[in-house]
């Protein structure tokens, strides 16, 4: 496991990938950690942390326990991140290759609409997409997907150019092999390194936009979510501040993790393309 | 001034198609979702029998088919009529025209504070890379950037507001106050300071790296060395040399990240009342207004291609390569 090794190899991946592990097994175990629906009421309301060993960070305005929406709030900011992220990254590689491969009318036309959703605000359209469809985690994933999307497929797209006029494409054209498999085997796998190295912003940013979304009342209201809770804490907030702060750090705190770990990648990346290029050193 | 003026146009024209697309999509998102206008109309007044529901559609325009919908929506588009706001009884434009300077003013104030902080904090830190005061600033800048706007927002006003009780927490100027001129003015300031100062940090965050990161590319090029070997002081080729190059990149992401400013408003209006764009988008959502939120959301995208516009001719100032007399340094 090289790749790993690296990462672990940089100080940012180092403390990404432990702060990481540990936010991915805290939204795996959630129900055991946390058993029982966190939506439950479980105590009086407006109990203030610290005040009850059973209820450690106290209670919301109904009465719910603040520990378990945490616990269960990471469940959603992550499922989320990372379905958005990989539905934006899906959707950017097989435009970006089929406007970088095809090239003419149909790359211009693909372009076109690239530009169209960098120019569209992604929070504007994401709003949009989830009042029209309804709040349900499929639509809000979506909705982020479609905003984030353009950036992969211009850099794919940019990767693409570059690959295609190499010899071993070259080569394989000089075989006989379908254009299609040329895009997909000798191309793709190529091209798809820089384009990954984007998964992390995306990642953070679409759990950003989630926690917004839902701050807005626009989640889904059956789910746990940070965003949601800082917007219940909103209407006590003179009486109870710790409502909506407790979430808002939990967010902060993955989203730096998430940071730390795409850095963490970007500079493996680099170390290991210059360790490549000292390999290749005398040949190349 | 030709170059300038060839660069607008060929902006221009790749600019149209974009647009086309956006308003086909918006429209079509938009076209497809369950219930109207009508059906929140009649919700709102407590129902009605299907021919008064049927009437309505007919009036304005919603019984017919999509194509012609689509038609009838660009043809009146290119007589810049944006349609009725069914929530508002207004115009749609004298709504988006009303409330579009709010948010100008909060954005530009909040854009200019964000990238001059940004940038004299990325050229201390990347004036000694990798120097203790690079780590802080770098450190500093990673949590801002990971902190959600309306979280940010929301804490400021409890200490400033809530607690502190020296700034006012909601609003744009205190409701029939009389004040006028310069009374008037300060007033404002007051209520801009906390969602100024919320959108201003979170942005400063990003130009702080970007500035950062670009002034490392810089340090590695070949004229950076040939200005060290020409003896010059280190300040001058932090400022004329290093920064000056750095800054391209940033007024390319000041562009690329223009739509994401914008849509980021709509959080930050909402927390502190702002009558601006980004609430208006909000108020749109909520009371399912079609035309009101396409007329939205097609502004915006016009106001990023001008900004971007803008910004392409900033960048041609700013680049020594596009304009050889003007290298003094």
């Amino acid at each position: 496991m090289r790749p790993v090794r690296l990462i672990f190899g940089t100080t940012e991946g180092a403390i990404g990938a432990v702060l990481l592990s540990l936010l991915v097994l805290i939204a795996l175990f959630a129900p055991v950690l946390s058993p029982g629906d966190p939506l439950d009421i479980a105590g009086p309301p407006l109990l203030h942390p610290f005040s009850m060993a059973r209820l450690p960070l106290g209670t919301d305005s109904l009465g719910r326990d603040v520990l378990a929406g945490i616990i269960h709030g990471t469940r959603t900011s992550l499922t989320v991140g990372l379905a958005a992220a990989f539905a934006a990254i899906a959707l950017g590689v097989c435009i970006g290759l089929a406007a970088g491969f095809s090239g003419g009318l149909v790359d211009e036309a693909l372009m076109r609409v690239v530009d169209a959703f960098q120019i569209l605000p992604g929070f504007l359209l994401a709003l949009a997409l989830v009042s029209v469809a309804g709040a349900s985690l499929p639509v809000v994933v979506l909705a982020i997907a479609l905003g984030a999307w353009a950036a992969p497929a211009r850099l794919m797209r940019a990767q693409v150019l570059s690959i295609r006029e190499r010899d071993y494409v070259a080569a394989a054209r000089v075989t006989g092999m379908h254009p299609l498999e040329i895009a997909v085997k000798e191309i793709l796998p190529n091209a798809l390194p820089p384009v990954l190295t984007l998964a992390a912003v995306i990642v953070a940013a679409a759990i950003l936009t989630e926690s917004a979304l839902s701050f807005l009342g626009l989640g889904d209201p059956n789910i746990v979510t940070w965003g949601t809770m800082i917007a219940e804490g909103r209407n006590v907030l003179r009486s109870a501040p710790f409502l909506s702060v407790l979430p808002g750090l939990a967010l902060v705190v993955t989203v730096i993790t998430v940071y730390l770990v795409g850095e963490g990648v970007t500079q493996a990346l680099a170390e290991g393309k210059a360790g490549q290029v000292d390999r290749q050193g005398p040949t190349a | 001034m030709t170059a300038a003026l060839r660069l607008i146009r060929r902006r221009l024209a790749t600019s149209i198609p974009v647009l086309l697309i956006v308003i086909v999509l918006t429209f079509v998102l938009l076209e497809f979702s369950s219930g109207d206008a009508v059906d929140a109309y009649l919700i709102s007044i407590g129902g009605g029998d299907p021919a008064v529901a049927a009437n309505l559609r007919h009036a304005y325009g919603l019984d017919q088919s999509h194509l012609a919908r689509l038609w009838l929506y660009l043809s009146s588009l290119a007589r810049l009529d944006f349609g009725w706001s069914v929530a508002f009884e207004r115009p749609v434009a004298d709504l988006i025209v009303e409330r579009l300077p709010n948010t100008l003013l909060l954005m530009g104030s909040a854009t200019a504070l964000a990238f001059g902080l940004g940038t004299s904090l990325g050229i201390v830190a990347g004036a000694r890379p990798e120097s203790a005061t690079d780590r802080v600033i770098s450190t500093v800048s990673l949590i801002l950037y990971a902190i959600p706007g309306f979280w940010l927002g929301l804490v400021l006003s409890i200490v400033f507001a809530v607690k502190l009780r020296w700034l006012p927490s909601a609003g744009l100027e205190t409701i029939a106050s009389g004040r006028t001129g310069s009374a008037r003015m300060l007033d404002i300031a007051m209520h801009l300071a906390l969602p100024v100062g919320t959108l201003a940090v979170i942005y400063m965050a990003l130009f702080m790296r970007v500035m950062r990161a670009s002034m490392a590319e810089v340090w590695r090029l070949d004229f950076v060395t040939f200005a060290r070997a020409k003896g010059l002081s280190r300040r001058r080729i932090v400022l004329r040399h290093v920064a000056r190059n750095a800054l391209l990149p940033l007024v390319t992401m000041l562009g690329l990240q223009s739509a994401a400013m914008l849509g980021g408003s709509v959080v930050i209006e909402s927390i502190f009342a702002i009558p601006g764009f980004g609430r208006l988008a909000q108020e749109a959502v909520t009371q399912r207004d079609t035309p009101l939120l396409l007329g939205i959301i097609l502004t915006s995208a016009v106001l990023v291609i001008v900004v971007n516009l803008l910004l392409d001719l900033v960048y041609a100032l700013l680049d020594p390569r596009l304009q050889p007399s003007d290298r003094s340094a």
